[in-house]
């Protein structure tokens, strides 16, 4: 399976699966074409009849609120039809019955899925096996890929820090378990950042991820020096219970964002996390809310960025 | 019995060091003599080998037959047809079948399915424990009297260290050999593939070496103790080949395999999510293909094997980590060594050593030689001969290989077991 399977012939996104293998061109265009929807949606709450009579169904393997909603209110802007369907997974559940699932949708003519599935690779898997037709959009797979997620943080991030050549971006937590930080880093790089840093202890982050072209820290007070963009990760709770982490209150002591740990950053450094938050675990709730706190800004570009990608990909089926 | 001559074949027999032209008589199952006509020799058919090498047949120290349990995935039936139309004529079955080799009973089974095949020598690995599950010793010595060559752990993990102390010591006490697949679960984890850099960046659950060379560190020390032989199969890496070197340097007497794949391919070669290449013990680095091939080339490690593990396409199908590992192998095994020394790694020799005299020695096996009075189990190959791997050539059932669709370079003409032609290739030029 070669990474353009994302993409038609002409070189359009077809499917959304992953930032690997997209040029800064096509990331832009996403950029680009979201900005336009901010635009839009920032007076009110305003249809497009770009995807009028397209179905869309949210097919969630794993739970979600923020995402799941985004994607349905960004679906109805577009004037598509859509469902949300949450299916619960056993351990157990395997690729037949995941392929079974897909193939009674396509029954059904829609024209769109959007994914969330707890293993990597479950998004490329459809997008492989679905009818020719049907656009796949990845909102989540296992540890591999959320560039849905990614893309609007770079959204984020350019409104704040319009050149991405010039920033230091740091990333911090749980980059071993997280897509979202695997997405962030290949975008990251692709619109060229000057620097890409992870700052975690040895057990969060993965055998040789320096191979995707990031400097690695394991000390927050060194790693956050000449940081212009902050990206905190959420961490999970069975972190602890795997050995992975001795307790909370030492990972917060070590990694936890503080307001005297934010200072060492560039004074004009933007605080992110894709959410939900952990207060008190890896962000102290004065910076959460504080002045240099961008998170909610995230969720509501997440609208603006998930139109953008559904009708972009939506366009390559001709009848858009 | 039939009289066949093979003649005009370039015979190659590393055990005896043989490498000339020249005819093989062969009658009653039996060879009969090499390039010398024996006296009133009047064959019933002959076997035109000009242009062809012929040897032993293959001796495949590691498969699975899917049967019993999984007839769904393969049979005797069609993975017999397979392994002889890849040059095999002894096929080493590992014990987790359906249920588990570790029973007189179950050998039993095993032995009447063969014999139904019409494929004489099926010889399975008898589970070193019950239901290889690590727990209690098997009843090894009736496996031996049953069948069983050897006792595996089928690459199932044996967490506690006394139970496989003690499972050594009783095997080495009925000289019967370990063939043990080093396996660490709590370091594998539920890993998929190798951890590297292809793992973090597809965010696959990753496996790293030392789930290997933890455990045949651990057998290493316990071959020590117990005095058991031990073979360990399917060494995946670097430092698993230095750990051998180390022990046999020592004095002690254990030996390995590879399987063919490994000596190819690496995270590396991995298609995003393609869950062909899903096989354990995973596709490693660059850098450990690399030691893998230095210990065949020097003979640290001896042996070559297939490693086959046919799956049907359900198995197959779905995200990457919950598709099963394993590539069907028996039919590119000849391919694969070939390869090697196309790439000048080893001589044609040593390529037909690894698949014949040194596992007989290791399995202290009469054939994997080509020896009168002994049974007459040949393989006749083209070198040169490339065949497209597709539904047209391919006999396995399962169609799980990352070679699938790929042009290979060696093909077997004809294979014969104990003395009876079980494959004759026809090929249209």
């Amino acid at each position: 399976m070669s990474h353009n399977l994302q993409l038609n012939p002409e070189g359009k996104l077809k499917h959304f699966l992953t930032i690997d293998g997209l040029d800064k061109a096509l990331l832009t265009e996403i950029l680009d074409t979201a900005e336009s929807f901010a635009e839009m949606s920032g007076h009110h709450v305003k249809k497009v009849p770009l995807l009028r009579g397209k179905t869309i169904v949210n097919l969630f393997f794993e739970n979600s609120t923020r995402t799941r909603t985004t994607f349905e209110l960004a679906a109805k802007r577009l004037s598509a039809d859509v469902i949300s369907m949450n299916i619960a997974t056993s351990a157990t559940s395997k690729g037949e019955s995941l392929l079974d699932t897909i193939r009674n949708l396509e029954a059904m003519f829609v024209d769109m899925f959007v994914v969330r599935h707890g293993t990597s690779g479950a998004a490329h898997f459809i997008a492989e096996h679905t009818a020719p037709h049907i656009s796949v959009i990845n909102a989540g797979d296992g540890r591999h890929s959320h560039p849905t997620q990614a893309m609007l943080d770079m959204f984020t991030i350019r409104q704040f820090k319009p050149n991405f050549s010039t920033l230091r971006v740091a990333i911090i937590g749980d980059i071993l378990h997280s897509r979202v930080a695997r997405s962030q880093i290949l975008a990251l790089n692709t619109l060229g950042a000057a620097e890409v840093r992870v700052i975690a202890p040895k057990t969060l982050l993965p055998a040789h991820v320096e191979t995707l072209g990031v400097t690695v820290c394991h000390n927050l007070t060194e790693g956050l020096k000449d940081i212009d963009v902050i990206i905190m990760l959420r961490l999970q709770k069975e972190r602890m219970t795997s050995a992975l982490l001795p307790s909370e209150s030492e990972y917060f002591k070590c990694f936890g964002l503080t307001p005297e740990k934010l200072e060492i950053a560039k004074p004009d450094a933007i605080v992110m996390h894709p959410g939900p938050i952990n207060r008190g675990v890896e962000i102290d709730t004065r910076v959460a809310d504080g002045p240099q706190s961008v998170i909610l800004r995230q969720v509501s570009n997440g609208i603006a960025i998930r139109m953008a990608v559904m009708s972009m990909a939506m366009q390559t089926q001709g009848a858009a | 019995m039939k009289r066949i001559l093979i003649e005009q074949g370039r015979v190659i027999d590393p055990a005896h060091s043989i490498d000339r032209t020249g005819p093989v008589y062969v009658a009653d199952g039996k060879i009969l003599a090499l390039f010398e006509k024996p006296n009133g020799f009047e064959p019933d058919s002959v076997i035109d080998a000009s242009g062809q090498i012929v040897c032993p047949g293959f001796i495949d120290i590691s498969t699975r037959l899917r049967q019993p349990g999984q007839s769904h995935k393969a049979t005797f039936q069609t993975e017999t047809k397979a392994a002889a139309a890849g040059g095999i004529t002894t096929l080493i079955l590992q014990p987790d079948t359906r249920p588990v080799i570790d029973t007189p009973a179950i050998t039993e089974l095993v032995k009447e399915l063969a014999e139904n095949s019409n494929y004489r020598q099926i010889l399975p690995i008898g589970a070193l424990t019950q239901n290889l599950e690590g727990q209690e010793l098997s009843s090894m010595l009736a496996l031996k009297e049953a069948g069983c060559i050897a006792v595996g752990n089928g690459g199932r993990p044996i967490s506690n260290l006394l139970v496989l102390r003690r499972a050594m010591e009783y095997a080495a006490s009925h000289d019967l050999l370990l063939i043990y697949r080093p396996n660490e679960h709590s370091l594998s984890n539920e890993g998929c593939a190798h951890e590297g850099a292809f793992a973090t960046r597809y965010g696959l659950p990753g496996i790293p070496e030392t789930a290997e060379t933890i455990a045949l560190s651990q057998c290493l020390e316990l071959a020590e103790l117990t005095g058991c032989r031990v073979h360990f199969g399917q060494l995946s890496c670097r430092r698993s080949v230095i750990k051998i070197q180390q022990a046999q340097k020592y004095g002690l007497s254990v030996s390995a395999d590879i399987a063919a794949h490994q000596l190819h391919l690496t995270e590396n070669d991995m298609k995003p999510f393609d869950s062909a290449y899903h096989v354990l013990p995973p596709l490693r680095s660059e850098q450990d293909k690399l030691f893998l091939r230095k210990a065949l080339t020097q003979g640290t490690i001896g042996t070559l094997c297939s490693d086959h593990q046919p799956h049907d396409l359900d198995a197959k199908l779905g995200a990457f980590p919950e598709t099963e590992p394993g590539i069907s192998a028996l039919e590119t095994l000849l391919p694969l060594m070939l390869k090697l020394v196309d790439e000048k790694l080893i001589t044609l020799s040593q390529g037909i050593a690894a698949l014949t005299q040194t596992p007989a020695k290791v399995l202290r096996l009469e054939s994997g030689t080509l020896t009168p009075g002994k049974s007459a189990d040949i393989c006749i190959f083209d070198p040169g001969r490339r065949w497209q791997v597709d539904h047209s050539t391919w006999y396995s059932k399962g169609i799980n290989t990352p070679y699938w669709g790929e042009t290979l370079t060696g093909r077997v003409s004809a294979t014969l077991q104990s003395g009876k032609i079980i494959f004759q290739g026809v090929f249209h030029d």
